[in-house]
């Protein structure tokens, strides 16, 4: 017993590193920043009305697409279909889109001079207008319908396939089946999946102000911009950090009292077969569903597909040093990831039952690195580190480690979950048996929770691949990344060039989400 | 657990080595797009190198804007020696900040359309605000605000917002020169054909070249660049009777630098044929020298000087928040 007594809290150690770690990182930055500043100043009118917009658009924009993936992620979860595979990547790309990207697919689609108001036009409608609260939530819930139905996926998947059996040999129908196993996993998984999409579009600025038509959809993010390039005003700057930081603890509180624990059995991890859902309704809401999702959610990745091959014969060479650097920041980014979040879930998952408190607080510290502004953790980094060392030269290290810590809190939505069922269901066992150390990990724990780990890792890697909002202020311009590349091709006219820029970088996220995805779930479809 | 190490050894990696100097190195901060494959830079660094017997190192930071605020950050401590891309709406700020020392130089002969006496910061391109169209797609342009104020509900236009943007700053600037108090009642008459207001210029123009707005917010010399890169001769600014504002682009030295005879001499060279020929179908603005061959097709500045409105840097400084409290209450309505 001492020796597993030792392991816990060896790992246990590594889980408050990394949960430390975080809370330096979004946390130290605001103090840094508000040190610089000597002190916090008062708010105006407008940045009262900015927090009211803020949190307004990310609540619908959130009640949107987690009511929305419910439907898509259960028609996924209970239908096998050619290509459902590809489909089920392909519908994670708008999540990982660069913004101005996704904006011009969405206005190829939804905007004034698409084929869509050109035939409203001539049949004698008005065209269409999404600019305003419609817009920016329509672009919220594009970029974060995918995320929500993955993590409801995740939670169908985490159901064993024993228990729809047993429903089925009980003579279950769909309703019953929904209020025996499915309402209690949504149970788990929706609040948390709810605040994490909220928390995603509280710090949105440039989509809201783009597709919000002026300056009504001014956010928080926004007003900390103006902060501190308008005003220079870094003490106002720290003070909105706060309130977003203030935002973010009640969101969090409020997804963690309400998440129901939920019990759910072990099983033999086979593949789901269902029984229930066969009939003519059925299939056809579910074909339906998914019908309508692939079209909202593709058809402007294929607008962006479309005009980006139109643009790859005019990128320049210097695209493919570009490229690679890229591809070292999104690997190294998904290390990091990984190495921040087993720890930090394992800590999480083996706290909880005894104390609730401290595995909420832990569980905190991964949610602050989505509510932290960028700006501010960029500024703050920028404000530590300049002392210190060329900024320049940090560039890339720094973008994947923020990344890194970006990426967490959907690191952590997906391996909590999967990690606790493993230590509820299995952990007596293996106790029993005495396996500890490596070969606990090794044997029980990482069989199954690759597919959450492949997921996370992937999401790490494409999202840091697509950033701009850290390499943008300690950018070196020899060693510029395919985003910062993107950006410059557009500040330069170069808008076709721009457009196979934006092609190059959806394919290797892509590529990149695929390969770590994939490369958990192989064995977990076995 | 070895990943902590190997992540640490890739960081490494991706950090690099710095190369061995022996030259001195002259550190010159610009906002992005100067340094891009497209812009001034590389070929600006090579005719100085080429003269200079140094290593001309650029570090780029976002706009104008995000360049002042950096210098800001770093302060006295900063390694820049000349920072390039600060513009007449920024230079009040920037002179207060005390980290610039003066040039010391008088301007010679040149075709900037305003007298230039500042003593801290020296012009090296500069151009007019104006509003963009496609010509095969719009018959009346409108010439002037008013017009375009009461053009059809379906006359859309894009600017930037002036928080986070140079040119929507320049918009701001430009209708309170030219109307003054009636700025705020020019503002509710546009405010319905503001299709939208984007971060920057870029989103600005990419949304119009997809076709969703009938004009969108950007200098007169962007005609010339679909000239002269595409041929393509579809696309022009529209002349506004009220005269157009400038932007006036600056550089300046830092009194805390290393290399002072370096920077002084970089001005100089800023000012030269060597580096006001590589401006215009480079960074796409109007050259403050006068070149040798002129300037190239498409290039006449299309307003008369008299034309040319500017606030002083005090004054852009004065006005600028009241501007945009007008603007903020115009469009939020």
């Amino acid at each position: 017993m001492v020796n597993r007594a030792q392991q816990i809290t060896r790992s246990a150690l590594a889980g408050y590193g990394a949960a430390g770690f975080l809370a330096a990182l979004s946390l130290g930055t605001l103090g840094v920043v508000a040190l610089k500043a000597g002190g916090l100043s008062g708010l105006n009118g407008g940045d009262l009305a900015a927090i009211r917009f803020t949190v307004a658009q990310a609540l619908a924009s959130a009640i949107l697409s987690v009511a929305l993936a419910i439907p898509v992620a259960r028609a996924l979860a209970r239908r096998q279909f050619r290509g459902r595979g590809l489909l089920v990547t392909l519908l994670g790309a708008p999540f990982i889109l660069p913004v101005i990207v996704a904006v011009l697919g969405l206005l190829a689609v939804y905007g004034r001079a698409s084929v869509i108001s050109e035939a409203l036009q001539s049949l004698g409608f008005t065209r269409l207008d999404i600019y305003g609260f419609s817009g920016v939530v329509l672009a919220h819930v594009f970029f974060n319908l995918p995320l929500a139905t993955r993590l409801f996926l995740q939670g169908w998947q985490a159901i064993p396939s024993e228990h729809f059996r047993l429903a089925a040999g009980l003579g279950m129908n769909s309703r019953d089946i929904s209020r025996h196993l499915e309402r209690p996993m949504l149970g788990r998984v929706l609040p948390g999946t709810f605040a994490t999409i909220f928390l995603l579009c509280v710090t949105s600025f440039a989509v809201a102000l783009t597709l919000g038509g002026g300056p009504r959809a001014t956010t928080i993010e926004l007003a900390i911009y103006q902060a501190f390039r308008f005003d220079f005003d870094l003490s106002k700057a720290a003070l909105l950090a706060l309130v977003q930081f203030g935002l973010t603890a009640i969101a969090a509180v409020l997804a963690w009292r309400l998440t129901r624990p939920a019990r759910l059995g072990t099983g033999f991890d086979q593949p789901v077969k269902r029984w229930d859902c066969n009939g003519v309704g059925a299939v056809t809401l579910d074909a339906l569903t998914l019908t309508l999702t692939a079209l909202f959610l593709l058809l402007p990745l294929a607008a962006v597909a479309l005009k980006g091959l139109a643009g790859l014969p005019d990128l320049p060479f210097s695209i493919l040093p570009a490229a690679l650097r890229s591809i070292a920041v999104a690997l190294t980014s998904a290390l990091l990831t990984l190495s921040l979040a087993l720890p930090l879930a394992q800590t999480i998952a083996r706290t909880s039952p005894h104390r609730p408190r401290l595995a909420g607080l832990l569980e905190g510290a991964g949610y602050l690195s989505i509510a932290a502004s960028p700006m501010v953790i960029g500024t703050g980094l920028f404000i530590a580190l300049f002392p210190l060392v060329d900024p320049a030269r940090l560039a890339l290290p720094i973008t994947a480690l923020v990344n890194a810590a970006l990426s967490l809190p959907f690191a952590l939505r997906a391996l909590i979950p999967a990690l606790r069922e493993v230590e509820r269901e299995y952990g007596p066992l293996a106790d029993s048996l005495g396996m500890r150390g490596l070969a606990r990990f090794r044997l029980m724990t990482w069989p199954r929770i690759r597919p959450a780990a492949g997921f996370a890792a992937g999401l790490a890697a494409a999202l840091s691949m697509g950033d701009l909002g850290v390499i943008a202020l300690f950018a070196d311009p020899d060693a510029a990344t395919l985003p910062l590349m993107l950006y410059r091709l557009m500040g330069s006219y170069q808008m076709e060039a721009a457009n196979g820029a934006a092609l190059l970088l959806v394919g290797l996220s892509l590529a990149l989400f695929w390969g770590f995805d994939r490369g958990g779930r192989v064995r977990a479809a076995s | 657990m070895k990943t902590p190490l190997l992540a640490a050894g890739l960081m490494l990696a991706l950090t690099g080595m710095a190369p061995a100097q022996d030259k001195p190195i002259l550190n010159i901060y610009t906002y992005d797009s100067f340094v891009s494959d497209w812009g001034p830079g590389p070929a600006v660094e090579k005719a100085f190198e080429e003269i200079c017997a140094c290593d001309l190192q650029f570090t780029a930071a976002g706009d104008g804007a995000a360049l002042l605020a950096r210098l800001q950050l770093e302060g006295a401590r900063s390694k820049a020696d000349v920072v390039l891309g600060l513009d007449t709406n920024l230079t009040a700020r920037a002179a207060k900040t005390g980290l610039f020392a003066p040039h010391n130089r008088a301007m010679d002969e040149n075709n900037l359309p305003v007298k230039w006496d500042d003593p801290l910061f020296l012009p090296y391109d500069w151009g007019y605000f104006a509003f963009v169209y496609d010509t095969t797609k719009l018959a009346r342009v409108p010439y002037n605000f008013e017009m375009l104020a009461s053009a059809p509900d379906d006359f859309k236009i894009i600017i930037q917002d002036p928080r986070s943007s140079t040119p929507g700053l320049g918009l701001l600037m430009w209708i309170k020169a030219a109307y003054g108090d009636r700025a705020p009642e020019i503002w509710a008459g546009l405010a319905p054909h503001i299709l939208t207001v984007t971060k920057g210029w870029s989103e600005a123009y990419g949304m119009f070249l997809a076709g969703e707005a009938n004009m969108v917010l950007s200098y007169t010399t962007s005609p010339a660049y679909h000239l002269i890169a595409e041929q393509d001769d579809t696309k022009a600014a529209a002349i506004f009777e009220e005269g157009h504002y400038l932007q006036i682009e600056v550089a300046g030295k830092l009194a805390a630098s290393d290399q002072p005879a370096l920077a002084d001499r970089f001005l100089e060279f800023m000012l030269s044929e060597a580096f006001q020929s590589i401006i215009p179908t480079t960074n796409w603005m109007y050259p403050v020298g006068i070149l040798k061959d002129g300037l190239p097709e498409g290039f006449e500045p299309p307003v008369p000087p008299a034309k040319a409105l500017l606030f002083s840097p005090e004054d852009a400084l004065a006005v600028r928040n009241e501007a945009l409290d007008e603007w903020l209450t115009a469009l939020s309505k």
